[in-house]
């Protein structure tokens, strides 16, 4: 009896917790899944074609990487209330404010250009013309944030990173070796020798794990969902899921392409459901339709980003919590930003390979910025009081902050210059 | 006759909407730039530190994207 009654109370206890997570849930999980975006699918696909396995490991170093630097954001946005774009003008003055504020907005335009090409390119697997997917994105995208509540759109969006999973069972449609896998993914190797074409591979992966909209968008997501002081151990813990569910996607993107494109190079996520098609048609579809999904994922909290950014600074109301009447600015940006994105690629002869390839460029210059800015944040006593960064903090994000600006402005220079590492 | 002076009506109250707009963003942009003038937090030596390297560091990147255009313009890749 004593045995059953602590059965229940433990059972109770934990339905309870997870409860309470899945309502404090949100802004970890969705900018964490929302990261393995349409580039991110694509650059993941490539490392698996290219390298097979054998990069798994460095994917799972990126899982830790990714939630302290997010971490803060939560600290951040649940102590100041204020977001990203309005923190940096706050503190920092108003040149480096206009100057993140605008480098953000190119790059996420530039990088929603790039999602429209992965889920214009995943559905025109099933032979849906470009014009009618833009179309029906931005007004599906348009329709999910209308409802006037940040909680609706949450939960929507949840059960958009829920699909972001339909990589897991791609896996298992292919067999792949387990013992492979293990053997040659999980210690630390690399492949060919640390050459040029590898480190261009590694820092791809990491550009794509750390990007500068990460950081406004979950500073403004916290802020909107009116998270407290109280909530940031929950918020914490929304943060570590993501991050291991983001790592989650990525390994098993790899697994599949390294079992079935191994050796061959892939330009584009497309590219890779066209080879993975005539292999297995089910697996291509799986692909696809969890790219369209990683696009429509990147695209809507991009979009989002810009227009809280905006609405920070230029003081609109700019909530989800708001109808689009009492924040017409707030939603015209946000469907502008879609509209003219999507437009883009619709452009017969329109350079996308250049976008994006800029995107990656454009990101450099802002990224240590911003990541510059929130570790001086977080260390300022008279906002963080405290929640500011402890020594340890200190310790591990400055060193991934160094690491992550040291690699990705070799990476945007290898981008520019790709002759330059062999 | 008739529809040429409406569409000139037209223009002349899209031209004033439009200046309207203008307007109004400058005025919105210098209250920005007049309320963040100066940064609201204590910055400290570090922190100093770090804005300078930042600043140096986009002098960089813009250097190497000036030279980037600059070989392309002359024949380069």
């Amino acid at each position: 009896m004593d045995l059953l009654s602590k059965f229940y109370f433990n059972y109770s206890r934990i339905i309870k917790t997870i409860k309470i997570y899945l309502l404090l849930a949100g802004p970890g999980l969705i900018v964490m899944i929302a990261d393995n975006d349409a580039g991110g699918i694509t650059t993941y696909a490539a490392t698996g074609a290219k390298f097979g396995y054998n990069l798994i490991w460095f994917l799972v170093l990126l899982g830790p990487v990714a939630y302290f630097v997010q971490e803060m954001t939560v600290r951040l946005g649940a102590v100041t209330k204020h977001g990203h774009a309005e923190a940096i003008f706050s503190a920092f003055g108003s040149f480096w404010g206009w100057f993140s504020l605008l480098d953000l907005s190119i790059v996420n335009w530039l990088t929603m250009v790039t999602e429209f090409i992965g889920m214009t390119a995943a559905l025109s697997i099933f032979r849906v013309p470009p014009v009618i997917t833009v179309i029906i994105v931005v007004f599906v995208m348009l329709g999910i944030v209308m409802s006037g509540r940040y909680w609706t759109w949450e939960k929507i969006t949840m059960a958009f990173c829920v699909v972001n999973l339909i990589y897991i069972p791609a896996a298992f449609l292919i067999h792949p070796s387990v013992s492979d896998i293990f053997r040659a993914g999980i210690i630390p190797n690399f492949p060919g020798g640390l050459n040029g074409e590898l480190f261009f591979f590694l820092m791809a992966n990491i550009g794509t794990t750390i990007a500068p909209w990460m950081i406004f968008f979950q500073q403004s997501a916290v802020v909107d969902k009116q998270m407290k002081e109280k909530d940031i151990p929950w918020g914490k813990v929304d943060t570590a899921v993501g991050s291991f569910f983001t790592v989650v996607v990525a390994v098993f993107v790899l697994i599949v392409t390294g079992t079935l494109l191994f050796g061959q190079n892939i330009s584009d996520a497309g590219a890779a459901i066209v080879a993975i098609m005539p292999i297995n048609s089910y697996v291509g579809v799986l692909f696809a339709i969890g790219l369209f999904d990683a696009g429509f994922l990147g695209a809507i909290c991009i979009a989002l980003t810009s227009s809280w950014a905006f609405g920070e600074v230029f003081g609109w109301a700019h909530s989800l919590n708001y109808k689009v009447k009492e924040a017409f600015w707030f939603y015209i940006f946000y469907f502008f930003g879609l509209i003219t994105a999507g437009a883009v690629v619709l452009i017969p002869g329109a350079p996308l390979v250049l976008i994006t390839l800029f995107v990656q460029v454009i990101a450099v210059t802002l990224l240590p910025a911003a990541l510059v800015f929130l570790i001086i944040l977080l260390n300022n006593e008279e906002i963080m009081g405290k929640y500011k960064n402890t020594l340890f903090d200190n310790i591990t994000n400055i060193s991934i902050v160094m690491c992550i600006i040291l690699i990705s402005t070799l990476y945007g220079i290898s981008t520019l210059f790709p002759n330059l590492f062999g | 006759m008739k529809g040429g002076t409406e569409m000139v009506a037209i223009e002349s109250v899209f031209g004033e909407r439009i200046g309207s707009i203008l307007r109004d963003s400058t005025g919105k942009i210098r209250s920005i730039n007049q309320k963040y003038a100066k940064p609201q937090i204590k910055l400290s030596r570090g922190a100093k530190f770090a804005l300078l390297f930042l600043r140096l560091y986009l002098i960089f990147l813009i250097v190497l994207l000036g030279y980037k255009f600059w070989t392309i313009v002359h024949g380069g890749t």
